[in-house]
């Protein structure tokens, strides 16, 4: 709520009401995009002629012409609130402008814009006591009216679009009207039994939770996301929805834009510690009530001063309320010591088997080129240790440039000699680290050794760190098989297409426990793993998954043999070496009183029944917790989710990253079935589906949902009107639910029938924990596009940059002509499948190959040639892969290729060994929903 | 007045069942205690896994006693719990140390609800036994004189 002094309208000279942004980048976002358009244009719509006799005139636009410019103005830089007691001139006169046929109006497209929230424009006009405009009361948030109003109207112009659109509305002439109001408020539904291609070719767009303070904005779905966007009111109002409630957070993603603050005292509430966020309500000056336990606290003095225009008096200008995702800089009363430098150790494995792979000369020469891109300052420490059958360690002292290797036998008791020359500073010492990292593949080439000790060397490794913490990156490549922490292949080649999967559990907790340790001492451990042969990760990776780690499988990576898998493996690590880190984090989940979280998935340890900690966060770790509601939140319009997240920047800083979000609360089985955010559901039902696979069999994981799916189209199905009869009615919110199931029970992680490495599977399943949501989406359901066709129409323009934009197709073999050529994007991954009609010219084109028979086998490259089709499918691809961690390695494929099989596995809407097709399980569920 | 074998064995029971209370009511608190943010979830379980072993063999014990005193009802009576406890700890995660209870799953709703509502049930049935024993003692007592 942002009430500039508005003034008499005479001085709402637009310009100054804009704050020069200093600190919150953001501030104006949205509205300042908006503020152009409005301040142009009314002068030339505005020409008299419309005056107050023009029964075409907007009323908005009103009577005296000269006025006309001011009202649209000043909306635009506030955000909205001015909404407040303006707009109970008349919602409806307001709504319905927008509603007669626009053209007429509209001399210009930019109108339409400003017409969209009408209410602003026209109440300036209707005299409201300047007073009353001056400070509209803080505490009065715009009433319902006020809100529904800009809504309405867009969502009428939605409805006029889906008329011309639908052929439906044609054909049912009666239920045109109904069929409308549907569409504009979200709530068609589509009979998945005869409507197959469900799948918005536009991509899915996460529903937005609608708010009454509407002019708030919340924090972006990427982050924060619920299964809901409107919460349920009771327990067993959640119960008849048979939904999962949960929430889906990705608190340390990279943004472009996040306001830092630096303040003296953090407000906070004084009863639950909730961060001062922008769903709290003012009582008066200097006052405000907590969102979360309702509590009124006080506002300390230095809040009502807003560094922004650098004026006192207004507490609803600081960024804190403006912004639902805010970073502090923590004071000391945060630190528990003073803030660690960044530490960090590798540890490598240098046994005969991992030496041949030749990973050791890429980790050197990938860590010796971004030795400069390590996040840290001046106090950061880098070692290095190695094993084998024994533990080496790699002494550097300060008085000499030497490096010296020490070999450690004794694995049963480990020690760990010269502590203080093992870890050294980047800065100071970089010599001598340069000088290691370029000897080190040459004094392993020889070794003999074709043990793993990796359990001394893990324990060796966490009594290095023991007083310091940081981060510990483990590589290996076989199973350790020497010392403590020793594994056996349990893994039964036989077995790799069995329905029920064995050994998902840790065969022992020497990691689990290790990892706990780590975790207590603020150590997280990496692993990634390079393995040909089993090598336990169901096991290995407890000792990420519990200090708060990443894991990364790279199977059968070989430079020599397995050329392809190179160049994902070093733009994997050059990511993992480069991203941002926080160390020492904890993060802390509040929700609105009657709210409880159950279950946590994600890599951490969970310290108290809200609190994670987590000795690293790395902005590629997404987690999701389970909402369960203790106490009904009746009389409570809005509920709201906050994580804090509390960590040690790379450069020494102590900050808290703060992220809310919130939700309306709604009595209504029909509203909460509607709202549903489908995607998120299936994500979080994905990972509970892991910790089913893990508590009890994968049979009855997939079992699970499948119940799933069915029961959230029963409850759909209860809170129709009217019976449907035998259709399988789906909302739009819920049509894609059934193909993302199944697109889950044919994944990695769930799949029977289809032969399946133990280890890629774990794999698999870790990912599915950790994956923040689009990334995992992408995962089970890649985007598939068709590329033979690339045109400029519809394209976007990204920095003088044409980026076509190919509609998405389902992952059906049907879908695909003879003559084209498909991207299928997995996320981590892209495959193009060129069919064999594709045209001459476009593998010209594109590929620089005379015809179909010339084409190789694979391609890993993608050439990028002087011509308009080339040029666009770059620039396309290279859009795909703006705001992913990194680069995702491209494989291009002939139709007949033996690889095709990694493209034929994608599609998952056809019949596969083992399980249904589509259509299939679509009948199937609709036999069973009742 | 002449002990018999089977009031002997009611006194142990007696004594015995006293000490369960105290281990189910510590468990409750304790169980208590991490919902409420009081306590590690680590150093908590440290505590507690120590003494699963030992409340087990207690209770085992006593029905052994029960068994070769013939006292086949109040055995019968046992036997649930018995056969509940053996299963419980068959099913327990991988450990490498005795006991049940396991830092890291601990935190999670299922099985904190699971462990309180164990803990309670636990209680009133040594409560209610507890009485039993009493009668039962004074029963065999007046028998044999």
């Amino acid at each position: 709520i942002a009430p500039p002094p508005l003034g008499p309208p005479s001085s709402i000279a637009p310009p100054p009401l804009v704050p020069p942004s200093s600190i919150a980048p953001p501030p104006l976002g949205p509205p300042s995009s908006i503020a152009p358009p409005p301040l142009g244009p009314p002068s030339s719509i505005a020409p008299p002629p419309l005056g107050p006799t023009s029964s075409i005139a907007p009323p908005p636009l009103g009577p005296p012409p000269s006025i006309a410019p001011t009202p649209l103005g000043p909306p635009s830089s506030i955000a909205g609130p001015p909404l407040g007691p303006p707009s109970f001139v008349g919602p409806t006169s307001f709504v319905r402008p927008p509603v007669a046929p626009p053209p007429t109006v509209a001399p210009s497209a930019s109108l339409s814009q400003p017409l969209s929230r009408p209410p602003m424009g026209g109440s300036s006009t209707s005299q409201p006591p300047p007073a009353t405009f001056q400070r509209p009361p803080i505490t009065s948030y715009p009433t319902i009216a006020s809100s529904v109003a800009p809504q309405t109207s867009t969502n009428q112009q939605q409805m006029q679009r889906q008329y011309q659109q639908s052929p439906a509305a044609a054909v049912y002439q009666s239920n045109v009207t109904r069929d409308g109001w549907n569409v504009g408020w979200g709530t068609d539904s589509v009979d998945l039994l005869q409507q197959r291609q469900v799948l918005p070719p536009g991509g899915v767009e996460p529903p937005k939770p609608v708010l009454a303070q509407d002019f708030v904005r919340n924090c972006i779905p990427d982050i924060l996301r619920c299964t809901f966007t409107k919460v349920p009111e009771t327990k067993s109002l959640l119960q008849k929805a048979k939904m999962p409630f949960g929430i889906l957070i990705h608190p340390f993603k990279d943004l472009e834009q996040l306001p830092v603050v630096s303040c003296q005292q953090i407000v906070r509430c004084r009863s639950c510690r909730t961060y001062i966020n922008p769903f709290v309500v003012f009582r008066g000056e200097r006052r405000w009530e907590c969102n979360l336990c309702y509590r009124i606290n006080e506002l300390p003095d230095e809040f009502q001063y807003d560094p922004v225009s650098q004026t006192y008096g207004d507490p609803s200008r600081r960024p804190e309320v403006r912004e639902a995702t805010i970073e502090y800089i923590a004071p000391s009363e945060y630190m528990l010591r003073p803030p660690q430098p960044a530490v960090y150790l590798w540890l490598l494995d240098t046994s005969r088997q991992a030496v041949d792979t030749g990973y050791l000369q890429i980790v050197c020469d990938v860590l010796r080129e971004q030795l400069d891109n390590i996040p840290g300052d001046r106090r950061s420490l880098f070692g290095f240790m190695t094993f084998s059958a024994t533990v080496q360690f790699y002494l550097m002292p300060e008085e000499s440039d030497s490096v010296n290797m020490l070999e450690v036998g004794d694995l049963e008791d480990i020690f760990v000699p010269h502590p203080d020359d093992l870890l050294v500073n980047i800065s100071e010492q970089r010599d001598q680290i340069e000088k290691l990292l370029k000897t080190l593949p040459q004094t392993h080439a020889n070794t003999t050794h074709t043990q793993s000790a990796l359990g001394p060397a893990l324990t060796a490794a966490y009594r290095l760190l023991y007083s310091l913490g940081g981060r510990l990156t483990v590589l290996t490549s076989i199973l350790p098989s020497i010392g403590p922490g020793i594994l056996k292949a349990r893994e039964d080649p036989n077995q790799r297409a069995a329905t029920d999967v064995l050994h998902l559990n840790p065969a022992t907790d020497f990691y689990k426990k290790l990892a706990l340790d780590c975790s207590g001492q603020q150590i997280a451990v990496d692993l990634f793993t390079l393995n040909s042969q089993y090598i336990d990760l169901a096991t290995l990776s407890g000792i990420s998954k519990f200090s708060g780690g990443c894991v990364h499988h790279f199977p059968n990576f070989h430079v020599h043999l397995n050329p392809s898998s190179v160049s994902p493996f070093v733009s994997c690590l050059t990511r993992y070496i480069t991203r941002k880190i926080g160390f020492e984090a904890v993060m802390r989940i509040r929700a609105t009183r009657g709210l409880t979280i159950t279950n946590f998935h994600g890599h951490f340890f969970v310290r108290s029944p809200d609190l994670l900690s987590l000795p690293n966060i790395n902005p590629d770790a997404g987690f999701a917790m389970q909402v369960g509601i203790e106490e009904p939140l009746h009389n409570i319009r809005t509920a709201a989710f906050q994580a804090a997240l509390l960590y040690t920047s790379s450069r020494g800083e102590r900050r808290i990253r703060v992220h809310t979000l919130c939700l309306p609360v709604t009595g209504n089985l029909h509203d909460v079935v509607n709202t549903v955010d489908q995607q998120a559901a299936v994500a979080l039902l994905a990972r509970m589906a892991v910790d089913r696979c893990q508590n009890s069999t994968s049979t009855d994981a997939r079992d699970a949902l499948v119940n799933a799916c069915i029961d959230a189209l029963t409850s759909y199905r209860n809170s129709l009107t009217q019976s449907p009869g035998r259709a399988l009615m789906a909302g739009h919110n819920l049509k894609l639910w059934p193909m993302y199931t199944l697109a889950l029970l044919k994944s990695i992680s769930f799949r029977g029938g289809l032969s399946t490495k133990l280890d890629d599977r774990v794999f698999a399943m870790c990912e599915l924990k950790t994956l923040p949501t689009r990334a995992l989406i992408a995962s089970i359901y890649p985007d598939l596009y068709p590329v033979h066709n690339l045109s400029e129409s519809g394209a976007l323009n990204i920095d003088d940059e044409v980026v076509p934009q190919p509609c998405r197709l389902q992952l059906s073999a049907e879908y695909l002509n003879r003559d084209g050529a498909y991207l299928a994007d997995t996320g981590s991954k892209m495959i193009m499948y060129v069919r064999s009609s594709i045209s001459t010219q476009w593998l010209n084109d594109v590929l620089d190959v005379e015809h179909f028979a010339a084409m190789p086998q694979m391609i890993h490259e993608l050439p990028e040639l002087d011509n308009n089709t080339s040029v666009l499918l770059n620039s396309f691809i290279k859009h795909l892969n703006n705001n992913r961690p990194y680069q995702s390695p491209i494989l291009i494929l002939r139709e007949d290729s033996p690889a095709r099989l990694q493209f034929a596995q994608l599609l998952v809407e056809d019949r596969t060994e083992g399980a249904k097709s589509y259509v299939e399980f679509v009948q199937f569920l609709s036999s069973n929903v009742k | 007045m002449v002990f018999s074998f089977a009031a002997f064995s009611y006194i142990c029971a007696l004594i015995i069942d006293a000490f369960l209370i105290f281990f189910a009511i510590f468990h409750i608190i304790s169980f208590d205690e991490l919902k409420t943010d009081y306590k590690n979830p680590i150093d908590q379980c440290n505590s507690l896994n120590p003494l699963v072993l030992p409340e087990y063999a207690l209770h085992v014990l006593f029905n052994l006693m029960f068994l070769f005193g013939g006292e086949w009802f109040s055995l019968c009576l046992n036997i649930p719990l018995i056969a509940y406890h053996i299963n419980r700890y068959r099913t327990r995660p991988v450990m490498s140390v005795p006991g049940l209870y396991d830092p890291t799953n601990i935190m999670s709703h299922d099985v904190l609800n699971t462990c309180q509502r164990e803990g309670w049930i636990k209680l009133a049935f040594y409560l209610l036994s507890f009485f039993y024993y009493l009668y039962g003692m004074i029963v065999s007592l007046i028998a044999t004189s």
